[in-house]
């Protein structure tokens, strides 16, 4: 019993240790983002390999989306009669929750993984020692410009995600459900407000691509410097970052739409 | 055996400030968790020479290269370079000593993403305002000094062990410093790279006036090029001296590390019971 | 930087995909009279149930959409909702004694106010009352109503 209640403690204890380090960590490197803005190449590079590689699942994942909703969506309408709000439903709930949600989980399975398997392979190979040997702080010159490059990237990633799926579901609607091409686009965008929908959305998308990116550089530079460390790190990264997705969305759309 | 009093009297006597050995270390103690690493180490390191630290695997080597350039704190004791107490200083003066200083990883540490001409003009890249022809030629020279100008496009991937490791010295001394630490820089290479890299050691050391400090195990190699020696065991200096003072030392256990007898003051046998007891008396 | 012209042009194309998509997403997903909407002026007028009205509900005239529900208020004194309309600027011409009522988009639809032009020669502007509104009407009691009516015919 009291073993029990020790190992309790100790967990409680690891993970507020592990909380505090994440928090001096972020402390740390946003202090490195100044010095950022003069040498934006760095960050261009990691724009490259966060954003453009995500770009292509990002995309198919966003037409299938879409085209599915509108799929379902139109069962359930066409049995009161109100097909032509089926833009409305696709746009709203890409722009609202899917495009965020769905984005920030791709987001964290692809770029996320990658930023963490990529920054652990470098404590493991003992680069990040070797650069602050060489007066360099990694956590300035590795892990911020990958940080910035996350946050930039996920609100595009995400509108890129609800644009295309509003896209597919158009196809769908119109192509191949026949539902009126004018009541599809006029329906949506009489009900779909610029600031309420998408503009939350946006925010939303921000937070993820700030938590998601902050979960993955910390997992990274916290792993153990093994390559079974790493393995364990890129998977923390991509189970934490996805409930933290899921968790955070839940709190969001309260505030926000609540 | 040397005598210990003359050799304290060797680097106390030096009162002026050039002569001051440019590492002291003075009651180290380091714990790591449970385990104690250090447990009292005096250590010196006199500018523009070359100093060998070798012990047994284990005993904390690499800690102690990351002690001195500060990327650990010790848990009593000093450390002190060029006069500045290490784990005392604020991360700029710590930055900016650590320009000083270069520092050779066991496996090189290469930046993989970067190739090897990118590898070695990080450095000057990042701490100078160099227009990219200084820097062209710079991190030629240096890439030359290691005689691997050749290979200045290929990627860490391409190249040997032995090789990555003469592009980090190449990185090393770009910048200059006034100390290069070694860790284990010959451990797993053929004999020719091997005796590349420690004719290089010794040479970039005389020709370029560096303090340098090589932390190995390998003891032949060590002992042809050190100007001096301690040889460390359990978190103390067991011994010290030049080369010639090592290889007659009296102590049994320096005997048995330098001539890497199997049986000595060192057992083979992990510490056990006796072996007809646990063979027979076994599954009771 | 090896290859760094490629990887500057692929960033780019991503930045401008992006771009194009959130610019897509608020001009032909949402309304962007969004942005024109506050350029207006605000009315209010008392009614006596507003059903479903939200912020943000269409005013229209003939049915065009000449402003948006700004504010639902409640009235302490005389127990009324107090809506707040904002009307856009270029429609400065509404005679003062339009009369507005709460109709319903379809059986089910959202509700919306509806404005209909009075005869007077004052026109609208900030701070004018709208005297003559017509509450929502209310399907259940409508339903109710016409029940109560059917009963008492037999």
């Amino acid at each position: 019993m009291l073993d029990q209640l020790q190992k309790l403690g100790a967990t409680a204890l690891g993970v507020a240790e592990r909380l505090g380090r994440g928090h001096l960590f972020l402390w740390h490197v946003l202090g490195g983002f100044p010095a950022l803005l003069p040498r934006f190449g760095l960050v261009i590079n990691q724009l490259f390999s966060v954003g453009v590689l995500s770009l292509l699942i990002i995309a198919v994942s966003g037409l299938f989306v879409g085209m599915v909703l509108a799929l379902q969506g139109y069962n359930t309408l066409v049995d009161f009669g109100a097909t032509e709000s089926l833009g409305v439903m696709v746009a709203l709930s890409l722009v609202r929750e899917l495009g965020p949600v769905v984005g920030g989980l791709l987001f964290a399975g692809r770029a996320g993984s990658a930023l963490t398997a990529e920054i652990g392979l470098m404590k493991a190979t003992e680069q990040l020692s070797a650069m602050e040997m060489m007066a360099v702080d990694p956590l300035h010159r590795v892990v911020a410009p990958r940080f910035m490059a996350g946050i930039l990237a996920m609100p595009l990633l995400a509108a890129i995600f609800s644009a295309l799926g509003v896209i597919g579901g158009y196809f769908v609607a119109v192509g191949l459900l026949g539902v009126d091409e004018g009541a599809f686009w006029s329906q949506m965008q009489a009900k779909v407000d610029l600031y309420e929908d998408i503009l939350n959305g946006v925010i939303k998308s921000i937070v993820f691509g700030f938590v998601v990116t902050w979960i993955a550089v910390f997992e990274g530079y916290d792993a153990v410097p093994t390559s079974e460390g790493v393995s364990r790190a890129t998977t923390n990264t991509v189970v934490h970052g996805s409930l933290a997705v899921l968790g955070l969305d839940f709190i969001l759309t309260a505030l926000m739409f609540g | 055996m040397t005598n210990p009093d003359t050799k304290t009297e060797r680097y106390e006597s030096a009162s002026e400030p050039v002569d001051e050995p440019l590492v002291q270390i003075r009651d180290l103690v380091y714990c790591r968790g449970e385990r104690t690493i250090f447990d009292g180490m005096d250590i010196n390191i006199a500018r523009g020479k070359l100093t060998a630290i070798m012990g047994p695997s284990g005993t904390g080597k690499t800690t102690l290269l990351r002690l001195i350039g500060g990327q650990l704190r010790p848990d009593a004791g000093t450390v002190h370079v060029d006069g500045q107490s290490v784990p005392e200083l604020g991360y700029r003066s710590l930055y900016e000593l650590r320009k000083r200083m270069g520092m050779l990883f066991q496996n090189g540490a290469l930046l993989t993403d970067l190739n090897v001409f990118d590898n070695v003009a990080f450095p000057l890249r990042e701490h100078t305002q160099l227009n990219e022809t200084m820097i062209r030629d710079l991190v030629l020279m240096k890439l030359h000094a290691v005689g691997l100008r050749g290979a200045r496009d290929l990627m860490p991937s391409e190249l040997s062990g032995g090789m990555a490791r003469r592009v980090a010295l190449a990185r090393a001394i770009a910048l200059d410093p006034m100390m290069i630490m070694y860790d284990e820089p010959f451990t797993g290479q053929d004999p020719i790279s091997m005796g590349v890299l420690v004719s290089l050691l010794r040479t970039l050391t005389d020709a370029l006036g560096l303090t340098s400090v090589v932390v190995s195990h390998d003891v032949q190699e060590s002992l042809s090029i050190a100007d001096y020696v301690y040889v460390i065991s359990a978190g103390k200096v067991v011994e010290h001296g030049s080369p010639d003072d090592l290889r007659q030392s009296q102590s049994s256990w320096v005997q048995q590390f330098i001539q890497g007898k199997r049986d000595g003051p060192v057992p083979f046998h992990f510490p056990a019971t006796d072996y007809a007891d646990d063979l027979f008396g076994g599954g009771n | 930087m090896m290859h760094s012209r490629s990887v500057q042009i692929w960033v780019g194309l991503f930045v401008v995909a992006g771009m194009a998509a959130l610019l897509m997403l608020s001009m032909k997903v949402s309304n962007i009279s969004a942005f024109t909407e506050s350029e207006g002026f605000e009315v209010t007028g008392y009614f006596e149930n507003i059903g479903g009205l939200k912020v943000r509900s269409p005013v229209t005239m003939a049915g065009v959409v000449v402003g948006r529900v700004a504010n639902i208020g409640f009235d302490k004194d005389s127990y009324e909702a107090v809506v707040t309309l904002n009307i856009q600027n270029e429609y400065d011409n509404i005679p003062v004694d339009s009369s507005a009522s709460i109709f319903t988009a379809g059986l089910l639809g959202e509700q919306y106010i509806g404005l209909e032009a009075g005869g007077a020669e004052e026109v609208l502007k900030a701070g004018s009352e709208l005297e003559l509104t017509q509450s929502a009407i209310v399907l259940e009691q409508i339903i109710g109503q016409f029940l109560v009516s059917q009963a008492d015919k037999e």
